[in-house]
């Protein structure tokens, strides 16, 4: 009882909010597992068939392609941004002519949407009329660059789209970081002798280990929600090669008219990440305040 | 006190608009349509004009997508803020409206006008029926069942212009050498799915296709036909151009219009296409009905009328339903649309060679087909299209996985 009258205020400021994520995120939640046991088409009906929704999600080519992508969707786009981000923010660390000009360029794309960095990359990497086109008109007709039509290809193809924009949001935060790093460690390795790559690897990389971690939460938000780049770049062809799990829910939501499905998969789904989400959690709130403690 | 008055302002502001909405509620008509393209436009404007002229107000909801529109159609009905109107195909669609009784029955005005007895084909009227009430106005009928044919690249790579697929698929190496595409396709699903399905009746004719998407008949899918359909269908592979995955429909036709490929397997909606750039059916283009038999297959659009708790809706609804078949409206609609009308006692003096054997051919019962979403739901004509889509873009695929596969959707009871 005590406990519950303690700052009594602040658990008063905090109630519409316990309210919204009880009734919309936890009752949502709970909204979809249901109806993913029912045959609903169209429209949601209480018609319960039992986990065949489930047993038909995971008969499906389709949502296996989905799954297959966004892991290697979410190991590339990530390493490949934070590699990115990182050796730009390195060079430009060098203190460099026209930084301020180069550091706009590299962060541009960041302010584009989806959807123009979806289609410009479509443009580019388009056989007949992009860039491979545009090779064979100046003589290189050895050229090739099929990767967005090619089915094996394409979900790398939109990694190198995802990577061009999130790279330079990477650099940002990893120069801020950089620009942190005191001149006296700078002098002491230097005296020590130690080459740069060294230096930044071994030495400057761990001092700013809270900008790499910012990086890596924000990118991998990033990863989960991945919809409308994918929509814009292929719409999940070739076939459904470059399909992801959000793209699989989407369509049975709207263009299939089979909710029961899109309610599994998306619980599915939710499963997934939690199933990433607990441990860290756990480490986060159990771990530490024991680490605490003691 | 100046503050109470604010807020008392702020709370009764809403209230004064919805009273505003409701007394300019006279005839007022919101319909949503995905119809967006320049003659699309033209065609539903012809609606909203003969509206307008009965004294309606006309409210046009265009949504870019079908399935963006009929995704909105469904939220706003679930939403208890439904549309006036609003467009489907002919297909099963919206059976599942119908049966959550979400639709006005239109029985009332059908019956007095006599619908019956002019809507042709009769299979329209099966498409709209339930439980011998009216639920949906049907408006054209587009035919999936076409070829379109450039005259001059065929003239050039001096081959004789095909009648069928096979015919085609003999002749289009020649074509590829003369340097042209032989194949236009646009690789998106529906479009893979179009012409699969165009390969598969016009090779196996309309009987043996209601076999298998009506009747879900399993020995009629394993009589050794189908194999022989997916063969040639993959043979078509070889002649389509590596940009085609992702590619629009109209693009595709561009292509051909433009003479950069031969022919395009596509609806008789790509004739606007061949029209908007100033060509001429039989002239610059011909149009060609694929096989043996030919069929004119029953796709179009009907538009449908959500239940309203406001009585005063069901009047208008009625109205827009009665104005939607009339013949003078009809004929104006359909010749801007380019698609046929949906009855026979309709001026259609304006049509092109292409669209007069369209309407030719509608005129003879047996040559009317039906397609996989007239008889069957979304999620099985989208399942079945994945494995159609699949299986064109992945060489690794085989016929015999396939055929496996498609079995799979035909029992699948979806």
């Amino acid at each position: 009882m005590q406990s519950l009258t303690r700052n009594l205020a602040s658990k008063i400021a905090l109630l519409p909010m316990i309210i919204i994520s009880l009734t919309v995120f936890v009752g949502c939640i709970i909204y979809s597992f249901v109806y993913s046991l029912t045959g609903s088409k169209l429209i949601p009906a209480l018609n319960y068939v039992g986990f065949k929704q489930y047993e038909m999600l995971f008969k499906s080519r389709k949502w296996d392609v989905a799954v297959e992508n966004i892991f290697i969707y979410g190991f590339v786009f990530t390493i490949g941004c934070l590699v990115i981000g990182f050796l730009l923010a390195v060079l430009i660390d060098q203190k460099i002519r026209g930084e301020s000009l180069f550091r706009t360029i590299f962060l541009y794309p960041y302010a584009m949407s989806f959807v123009v960095t979806g289609l410009v990359w479509k443009w580019v990497l388009n056989p007949t009329f992009g860039f491979e086109h545009s090779m064979h008109l100046w003589g290189f007709e050895w050229f090739k660059l099929d990767w967005l039509v090619n089915r094996e290809l394409a979900i790398y193809a939109v990694c190198i789209a995802a990577v061009w924009q999130g790279a330079g949001f990477v650099m940002v935060l990893m120069l801020a970081g950089l620009r942190g790093i005191d001149d006296d460690i700078w002098k002491s390795l230097s005296i020590e002798g130690v080459p740069k790559w060294k230096s930044y690897l071994f030495v400057i990389l761990p001092m700013i280990r809270p900008m790499v971690v910012t990086s890596i939460v924000l990118i991998a938000a990033g990863v989960v929600k991945v919809y409308d780049l994918i929509l814009a770049l292929t719409s999940g062809g070739p076939g459904f090669a470059t399909t992801t799990p959000a793209m699989y829910v989407m369509e049975n939501f709207f263009s299939r008219a089979n909710l029961g499905q899109a309610f599994a998969a998306s619980i599915i789904m939710f499963i997934s990440v939690v199933c990433i989400l607990a441990p860290w959690a756990y480490y986060e709130f159990y771990f530490r305040n024991k680490e605490a403690k003691a | 006190m100046k503050k109470l008055i604010s807020i008392l302002f702020s709370l009764l502001l809403p209230l004064s608009f919805t009273s505003v909405s409701k007394a300019g509620g006279h005839m007022e008509a919101e319909v949503i349509h995905w119809w967006v393209s320049g003659g699309e436009q033209a065609a539903i404007s012809k609606f909203a004009e003969a509206w307008e002229d009965m004294g309606g107000t006309w409210i046009d909801t265009a949504i870019t997508g079908g399935d963006n529109a009929r995704g909105t159609t469904v939220n706003r009905i679930i939403g208890g803020n439904p549309p006036t109107a609003a467009q489907f195909n002919i297909s099963k669609q919206f059976v599942d409206l119908v049966e959550q009784g979400q639709l006005q029955s239109l029985e009332e005005v059908a019956s007095a006008e006599g619908w019956r007895d002019f809507i042709y084909p009769p299979e329209l009227i099966e498409t709209c029926e339930f439980e011998g009430e009216f639920y949906c106005v049907p408006v054209n009928i587009h035919s999936a069942q076409w070829m379109w044919i450039n005259n001059e690249v065929f003239e050039k790579a001096g081959v004789p212009k095909p009648n069928t697929v096979q015919e085609f698929i003999a002749v289009a190496p020649k074509i590829q050498e003369a340097g042209f595409i032989p194949l236009a396709l646009g690789g998106q699903p529906w479009q893979e799915g179009l012409m699969f399905d165009v390969v598969a009746s016009s090779t196996l004719g309309f009987p043996h296709m209601a076999k298998l998407y009506r009747d879900k008949d399993v020995e009629a899918f394993r009589d050794g036909k189908m194999e022989m359909v997916l063969q040639t269908y993959r043979d078509l592979n070889s002649f389509i151009d590596e940009g085609a995955p992702g590619r629009l429909w109209n693009d595709a036709t561009a292509m051909v219009v433009e003479g950069k490929a031969a022919m395009q397997i596509m609806g008789d909606w790509a004739r606007g296409e061949f029209a908007v750039a100033g060509k001429e059916a039989k002239v610059d283009y011909d149009c060609v009905i694929p096989g043996k038999e030919k069929y004119v297959a029953l796709g179009g659009d009907v538009f449908v009328f959500p239940k309203n708790s406001d009585p005063k809706v069901k009047e208008i609804q009625l109205k827009m339903a009665s104005m939607m078949v009339n013949p003078t409206v009809q004929a104006n609609f359909n010749n801007a649309k380019g698609s046929l009308p949906m009855r026979l006692d309709v001026d259609t003096s304006a049509a092109d060679a292409c669209m007069q054997m369209g309407l030719d051919l509608i005129q003879q019962p047996s040559a009317i087909m039906r397609e996989n979403d007239d008889w069957n739901s979304p999620a099985f004509t989208s399942a079945w299209e994945d494995i159609i889509s699949e299986f064109r873009n992945d060489p690794n695929y085989s016929v015999s996985a396939a055929m496996d596969d498609l079995e799979a959707v035909l029992t699948s009871g979806l």
